[in-house]
Formats: structure tokens, sequence, C-alpha cells
């Protein structure tokens, strides 16, 4: 990657960045923390690696990506933006009435999105069903997914995490955002969830750790995915939650709390965009 | 007038509960903020289970400590307590006869903007199919306060749902509800009104504006859909000429539905209609946009008794303004 190149997915990201804080701004609800936390993986995925056509969603040739953790609808809309799948401007009718951009991603209604997600737990199984098709049609395409930290506490995962090393499901690449918090606190004091690399790999994946906000370091990782064989392979992306803005970082009351008007001009300013 | 939320009565109440009675144990799903639960926690550690995003492995808990003398409560928004833990609360928490209380959070459309994933307007379908399991949607904070009362005293399983937002009063001080029984809300023949929950407030309001302009409209509040009080909503079929139930559910399985079981299998054939969420993924707004969009208002409900009387509408006087909304 040049650093030209860089500089374009850094630029890019903070383009992203802004939206998410305009649109939960204008929609006065939402979620920010998880959103800001995955914004390079997002930008990576979406601006450097995937293969899809805003103008032909179900191209049945895509690479897919699957947002498990549903509440980070915000990121997920405003990269689709992005990338042209819908208009920059309807982002502002997050949560509205009648908006095609509801709280929790829906496949029917929006552009772009995957799958119908928010309630935590089932992308992976998803995700699997789609590799697995993937394999029976002799497609290349490659399946990407992101999960939250917190959200695999839920059981079903690792009914997933079992199902893709028995189907060795080697297109398929998970991402966890590792930003060590959830709605109740911080996530080890929630749960004795931890060393989710020491766990994946006891189930069988390849698992890596990058930076999650470092893009050189997240196009390592996805590269050293696609060529693993015979396995799938999780990236535990250590992130920050609120990032980008210094007064939602690591902060848990900014999980799911939209900023004010003041709190959003502070923030875009922060961002280098008001 | 416009009270608490009524997940915030509950909590209150309950920590009362459990100062007094350290058999009372809360459990929360990463949901102790949204349930009110986080002065529980701080208060009464020892009394309070967090176990992460983990709605299966809560019930099973819960189920566990009951049949250790426990009393445990469950908070978790009630779309994930219904519909993932559907079979835990079937076999641990119902069939087992576990002493566990199964509060669904966030019920109905109290989290209307987020989407279908959080709607939950299946529940009262899918708990009161499964037998033992009583099911019960308080309308007030008053009647909430002293249902969880009664709860924490009766042995056995239930399944509560609360809502999210302020919801206005019902019920005048001094009002006592009981487990399983109806409330004559306001006495009329023309119809009855039957209604649950976060409506009740509206049902009633329709059904005084229908007074006002000489329709005599009974309203009928059932916060216990099972067992349902068959006598009441029986002798309401029989002492008016038609049957609105209101609520804030899918059109299948819920008050209606149970309404409806009853007066068929009773001989009981009058103009019936069920007003709620029809089959369909609810559209996607506030809850007050929701119940808008699906006529759960004062005015849809007075339109809808008209229907189901005759009545055409330009012939009462429709100077209908929303109240407390
Ligand atoms: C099945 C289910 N249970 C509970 C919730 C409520 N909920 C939404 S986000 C969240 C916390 C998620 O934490 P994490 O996965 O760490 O997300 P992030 O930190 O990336 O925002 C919870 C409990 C839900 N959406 N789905
Ligand atoms: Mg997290």
């Amino acid at each position: 990657m040049t650093d030209q190149e860089r500089a374009a997915l850094t630029d890019r990201a903070r383009r992203i960045r802004g939206h998410i804080i305009k649109m939960l701004a204008a929609a006065g609800s939402g979620h920010p923390g998880g959103s800001l936390s995955a914004v390079e993986i997002l930008t990576f995925l979406y601006f450097r690696r995937m293969r899809y056509d805003p103008k032909n969603p179900q191209w049945p040739d895509r690479d897919r990506f699957v947002l498990s953790k549903g509440h980070a609808a915000p990121v997920l809309y405003a990269t689709l933006a992005e990338a042209g799948f819908f208009p920059v401007e309807t982002l502002t009718t997050l949560r509205r009435f009648g908006s095609i951009l509801q709280g929790h991603p829906d496949m029917k209604k929006t552009p772009g999105v995957e799958m119908s997600t928010g309630s935590l737990g089932q992308g992976l199984s998803a995700a699997n069903g789609m590799a697995l098709a993937g394999k029976l049609d002799k497609k290349d395409y490659r399946v990407y997914v992101l999960l939250g930290d917190g959200e695999i506490e839920e059981g079903q995962i690792w009914e997933a995490a079992m199902t893709a090393v028995h189907y060795k499901l080697d297109n398929l690449t998970a991402f966890l955002d590792y930003n060590h918090l959830q709605i109740d606190g911080r996530i080890e004091e929630v749960k004795s969830n931890t060393d989710p690399v020491g766990r994946f790999r006891s189930f069988g994946w390849h698992v890596l750790e990058v930076d999650g906000h470092d893009f050189a370091a997240l196009e390592r990782a996805v590269d050293e995915a696609q060529a693993t064989k015979g396995k799938p392979t999780m990236i535990v992306a250590h992130t920050v939650k609120g990032k980008g803005v210094s007064f939602m970082e690591n902060q848990v009351g900014w999980h799911g709390t939209a900023p004010k008007p003041e709190e959003a001009q502070k923030a875009l300013a922060e961002l280098g965009l008001a | 007038m416009t009270g608490k939320p009524n997940q915030f009565i509950l909590s209150q109440t309950l920590l009362e509960l459990a100062k007094e009675d350290e058999r009372v144990i809360a459990l929360v799903c990463d949901s102790r903020f949204s349930a009110h639960l986080a002065e529980f926690a701080a208060v009464l550690p020892r009394q309070f289970i967090e176990v992460g995003i983990a709605e299966q492995n809560v019930v099973g808990i819960a189920a566990g400590l009951a049949t250790c003398g426990k009393i445990p409560f469950v908070f978790t928004p009630a779309p994930f307590l219904s519909m993932r833990s559907a079979e835990q609360i079937k076999i641990d928490v119902a069939y087992s006869q576990t002493n566990v209380k199964l509060v669904g959070i966030s019920g109905g459309v109290s989290y209307g903007a987020l989407g279908t994933t959080h709607h939950s307007l299946q529940d009262l379908a899918v708990m009161r199919a499964i037998p033992g399991l009583p099911v019960v949607v308080p309308s007030d904070n008053r009647e909430t306060a002293l249902l969880v009362r009664e709860l924490k005293e009766h042995r056995g399983p239930v399944y509560l749902r609360t809502g999210r937002g302020p919801v206005p009063d019902v019920h005048e001080a001094g009002f006592v509800p009981k487990l399983g029984k109806g409330c004559l809300l306001l006495p009329g023949i023309d119809l009855a009104i039957v209604v649950c929950g976060e409506l009740v407030r509206a049902a009633l309001d329709a059904g005084i504006f229908l007074h006002e302009r000489g329709i005599s409209a009974r309203v009928v509040e059932i916060h216990t859909i099972k067992p349902l009080d068959e006598e009441l909503i029986l002798e309401a079929a029989r002492e008016t000429k038609a049957i609105l139930t209101v609520e804030e559910h899918s059109v299948y399985g819920g008050l209606g539905s149970a309404v409806a079981e009853l007066l068929v299998q009773n001989r009981l054939s009058i103009p019936m209609r069920i007003l709620g969420i029809p089959d369909e993924p609810a559209i996607v707004g506030s809850q007050l946009e929701v119940f808008r969009y699906y006529g759960l208002t004062l005015e849809g409900i007075v339109a809808e008794a008209l229907k189901l009387l005759g009545v055409d509408i330009t012939d009462i006087k429709t100077d209908i303004k929303v109240k407390g909304a």
C-alpha cells in the first residue's frame, strides 16, 4: 500500500466518521461507539478489497459483507453510501419514519445490505451459509463478517464457529471488533469473555491479531486470510470504541447515545469536517 | 397524568422487595441500564446476576436458581427473551414449573425505530401457547407496581411484558389489580373495547369520547392475557352488541385471538374486530408513529368502533384530539 493509497483510505474513513456523527445527530438516537470502532475495517473492505457493483447489488459473484453486530448500522450505511449504493443525502434519514435506513439493517430495504441483523449472535451463521453456497457453486467470491466482542457471548456464535471449521470455510474471513466494551461495562466486568484469540484458535480457526485502525496491518491480515487454505480466519482487530472523537473514545456511555447538536459540532470539528 | 415507564416502576418495586427478601434475584443480559437496574446492582450486588449477551443461558440459570429456592426475575428485551429463549422457557420454566419471573422489557414497538429485530409483536402469542405460563401485560405504573408485588408472592412462572416509554395513568389511587382478573374501566352496552398494555389509556379515552357522543362503549382491561378472565369477557359479549380488541401485538395469537377463541367456543357470534399490528413486519418509526400508522390511537379506535356498529363516521362529531400524546 503506497502512502498515497493510505492517505486516500484515511480520508475516506474521516468522511465516513463525519457521516456517522451527522446521521446520529439528525436521528437523535443510535450507536456511535461501535460504529466508530469499525470504520477502518469497513473502509478497507469496501475501498480496497471487496468486489462489488453498487449498480448491481445482487451481482452473484460479488463479495459479501455481513454486519453481525447490526447495531453498528450507521457505519455500514455511511460506507454503502460512499460506495455508491445510494445517495449520501439519504444518510440523514436514519431512523426516520419510512426511511430505507432503519435502526438495524434490513436487507430488503437497503441496497448493499447482505443480511438483516440486529439480534446479536446470528450473523456468523448466515455468513457460513454464504460461504458454503460459494463452495457448492464453485464461485470465488469471499465472505466477510464483523462480530462484536460482547456479541460473542451468544452461544450461536460458537455453534457457527464449529461449523465454519468443520466445512473448512477458507472463503470466510471474520473480524472481531475487539473494543473491550459492551453496554453494561467493560467486557471483562460483564463476563469472563476474554482471550478470543485462544478460544477461536482452539476451535480450529486461523487467528490473527491486528491494530484495527491500521490499513496496512488490515491488508496484511486479509492477504494472509486469503492465502490460508482449509480453515476460516478470524482477524481479532484491536480497536477503540468511539475512535476518532476524543470524548467518545473508550467511553461505555457512548455505546447507544446520539450526540447532541453541540457535541456533534465538536466531533465534526475534531474530524476537521466542521 | 403521565407517569414513568412501567419498566422503571417495576425495577424500583423489585428493589424494595429484594431488600426485604434476599431470595429475590435480578438477572440481566447486558441490559441493566435499559431495565433500570443499575441502582439494584449497586445496592444489592449479591442479588444481581449479569450473564452478558446470552438470553438462552439466562433462562436456564434462572430455572436452576429457582430450584434452589430463589425467586429469579429475568430482565432482557422482550423480542430476544420471547423468541430466542422460547425453548428454554418452554422446558426449563413452564414445563418444569420453576418459579421464574420472565420480564420482557421494551416490549411491543417500544423500540419502534430500531426495526423488526427489536420489535416484539409475537411474544404474547408465543408465550401464550406454552402450557403453564401465565402472560401479563400491565397498563400503568400503579398496576405494574402492584402486579409485581403479587407476582413475587405467587409461586410459579410468569411472562410479563413492560414498555420502555412513560405511560399515562389509567387507574385511580386505591385500585388493586388481581392476577387473572380483568378490570371493567367503563360500563357500556353498545360495544365492548377489550384492551391490554400501553394502549389501555387510548382505549379508555376512545370509550369516553364515544359516550360523550351518545355511544355507550364498555372498556375492559385485560392485564392477564393468560389465564384469561373468561367471565368478564363473556359478560361483555352478552351485554353489548360488538367486541373490539386492541393490542400492541400481531393480530395473530394475542389478546384478540384469545377473546375470539373464547367467544366462538361459547357460541357467541357477535361482530368482532381485532385491532393490532397486521401480519407483516411492522412499519419502522417511533412507538407513536407506529401506533398512528396502524390506527392504534384514540381516533383509530373510535373509527373501528363506529365501523363495527355500522355508524357512519360523518354521523357523529369528529373533533377528535389526541390526549396525552
Ligand atoms: C440478541 C441480542 N441481545 C441483546 C441485544 C442488545 N444489544 C445491542 S448492542 C449490545 C452490546 C454489544 O456489544 P459489542 O458486541 O461489544 O458491540 P460494540 O462494542 O462493537 O458496539 C447489546 C447487548 C441485541 N441487539 N441482540
Ligand atoms: Mg464491544
